[in-house]
């Protein structure tokens, strides 16, 4: 019983962090743009398609598709944002929504033009290959590399926000950008950098995804982007440690559904992000709006 | 504002589409009863979207709402094709009212989050509970029974009879837009969207209004997909899922919010488009990615949006 907990506690922890780390994305572009990004679910599809192309480029290694094929990703993110998100931001939200929701159009075909609808079989990753025992059970060590990936992100991330120049300029702008901007701050291009940063947090997510999942199939983005909406809603939108908190919690509770509940798994998950819209939509660690 | 002319436009509409009914060959009326089914749904969520200004992300629920509460009246209760379609609608409405009933509490954002989430949930409860739904199966042969009048049965098995059923609710959907965005029930929903704040204090619950417009846009939504399945003979669970959700705001992008005839020239032109792309390749939805960009980022009115505002602006020039 105890191993068997502990194995979906494991199993949990590691979805969690690539929840997390689409989410992280997902999180930072909306606080600082106010631009809720549907098409962040394919950059996380983009940058494990880019990895592979990265990976079968330079003889079957992971770690340089891994290290390459998120920011050719960012670059795709540069020009989305460069040239189209740049000309909705005076509008309503719906319009910035759907705007993004076509990219989700763009990319899905695309990359069935580029690599096929049929999935994709993925090689392990050099060096984490194998797999330990932990309480008599084999547990895949690529997995627990997952999970302290993704609190260093975390504590990366935070560093970034809370000690460096770059960090306090993003959290101005979020939380005033008439002010930042009038103190001299160029909004349009924190926007670009900030949208170019965020994407390729997604596209690394969906690197680390490529060993991880062992396949690579057209429609990955539009599963996890969901998954982040919820994690994003449930920690407050624009919220990081919130986003954190979050997909800890959806991936312990998606790991627990699915080996006790298998038929409500994923109503509970939807449950809980209404509840939470519901009755504090501001979420657990966002401000009130 | 509805001139003679509007009239006279739609009366000409609907000879035509009569006119289609009598002549055409299957897959001429299989593709307008597609259009007609598309358009009473788009024509329900632009009430909603176009004229109150809410963005709903789970609308594919309440179409699924009437698909599987058709199927599953046709399979268990009674397999008269009216007495299945009211159940359906009666199911979406249902549904409607309850998810309603929390989703507009918010707005913007938090509004197409919470139907979203409402969304989702309805279809992981249509994927799993398989001994109800069939699960990732749907609900396969639901048939076309004759309507039963006491005296005489009116046929519905063939396309070309079955056509002038969904014409006639078609009919009806229009209808109803009409006498809604002439009404002061309208009027209100459109104060609501331009600014809350003032309706409010005017007097009226805007919550109350709200949940109005959700309820008729989901009973709408409910009738296409009662119509759909009767069309296609079974329900999928994808109809639910919110990727389906976004064909409505395509169609009204497309046409032209808050307009009577852009639901229905979105209708047109999104099937008819879909239909054109897929005879030369499989990747339609870059097509309509990049259809969508080109009305954001340039035509946001969308197709009847920018012809009134081309006339107008002729007008204009001319006096």
């Amino acid at each position: 019983m105890l191993q068997s907990i502990v194995h979906v506690c494991l199993a949990g922890l590691s979805q969690g962090m690539f929840i997390w780390l689409v989410a992280s994305g997902l999180t930072l572009i909306f606080g600082v743009l106010g631009v809720l990004n549907f098409a962040h679910g394919s950059f996380y599809m983009l940058g494990a398609y880019f990895c592979f192309m990265v990976l079968r480029a330079l003889g079957e290694n992971f770690w340089w598709g891994l290290l390459l094929g998120p920011v050719c990703v960012a670059a795709v993110g540069y020009l989305v944002e460069r040239f189209f998100l740049r000309r909705v931001y005076g509008l309503e939200l719906p319009y910035q929504l759907l705007l993004t929701f076509a990219f989700v159009l763009l990319f899905d075909d695309l990359v069935k033009i580029f690599w096929g609808a049929a999935s994709i079989g993925t090689p392990p990753a050099p060096g984490l290959a194998d797999s330990i025992m932990i309480l008599g059970r084999r547990f895949p060590s690529y997995n627990l590399f997952v999970i302290a990936v993704g609190p260093l992100l975390a504590l990366g991330l935070w560093g970034l926000l809370e000690k460096t120049w770059a960090g306090r300029i993003i959290r101005a702008s979020s939380s005033d950008r008439e002010m930042a901007s009038a103190l001299g701050v160029k909004v349009p291009t924190l926007f670009t950098a900030v949208f170019v940063f965020g994407t390729w947090l997604g596209a690394l997510g969906g690197g680390l995804a490529v060993p991880y999942l062992g396949l690579l199939t057209p429609g990955m983005g539009e599963q996890i982007i969901i998954e982040a909406f919820v994690v994003a809603v449930i920690g407050g939108l624009g919220s990081l440690k919130g986003a954190f908190l979050g997909a800890l919690v959806i991936g312990l509770l998606s790991a627990f559904g699915t080996r006790f509940l298998p038929t409500f798994d994923m109503f509970l998950t939807f449950i809980l992000m209404a509840g939470v819209l519901l009755w504090r939509p501001q979420g657990f660690f966002g401000e009130a709006r | 504002m509805i001139t003679n002319k509007a009239y006279m436009a739609f009366g000409l509409l609907l000879a035509g589409l009569v006119v289609l009914g009598l002549a055409g060959d299957r897959f001429l009326l299989y593709i307008s009863m597609r259009i007609m089914i598309l358009a009473i749904f788009a024509l329900g969520f632009d009430i909603l979207f176009g004229r109150t200004g809410l963005l709903s992300f789970g609308h594919g629920a309440f179409y699924a709402g009437g698909a599987y509460g058709v199927a599953l009246c046709y399979m268990h209760l009674a397999k008269d094709p009216l007495l299945c379609l009211l159940a359906g609608v009666l199911l979406a409405t249902g549904l409607a009212l309850v998810i309603g009933f929390f989703c507009v509490r918010h707005t913007e954002i938090y509004f197409a989050m919470l139907t979203l989430a409402f969304g989702m949930m309805v279809f992981s409860l249509i994927w799993n509970l398989r001994e109800i739904t069939g699960g990732d199966d749907g609900l396969v042969g639901v048939g076309r029974q004759a309507i039963n009048l006491g005296l005489f049965k009116i046929p519905l098995r063939k396309e070309s009879e079955f056509y002038f059923l969904v014409l006639a609710f078609f009919t009806g959907a229009i209808w109803v837009a009409h006498r809604i965005r002439t009404s002061p029930f309208g009027l209100i929903l459109a104060g609501i969207r331009e600014n809350d704040r003032r309706t409010e204090f005017a007097g009226v619950n805007i919550r109350n209004y709200r949940l109005a417009a959700f309820v008729i846009s989901g009973a709408m939504a409910g009738l296409a997909g009662g119509l759909g399945v009767l069309l296609e003979s079974n329900a999928t669970p994808h109809i639910s899922h919110w990727s389906h959700s976004s064909d409505p705001v395509l169609v009204g992008l497309i046409g032209g919010l808050n307009t009577l005839a852009g639901p229905l020239v979105g209708s047109l032109v999104f099937v008819g488009l879909k239909e054109l792309v897929m005879r030369f390749t499989t990747y339609w939805m870059l097509f309509f990615g990049v259809v969508l960009l080109i009305i954001l980022l340039g035509f946001r009115g969308g197709v009847v949006g920018t012809l009134v505002q081309r006339l107008a602006g002729r007008r204009e020039v001319r006096s």
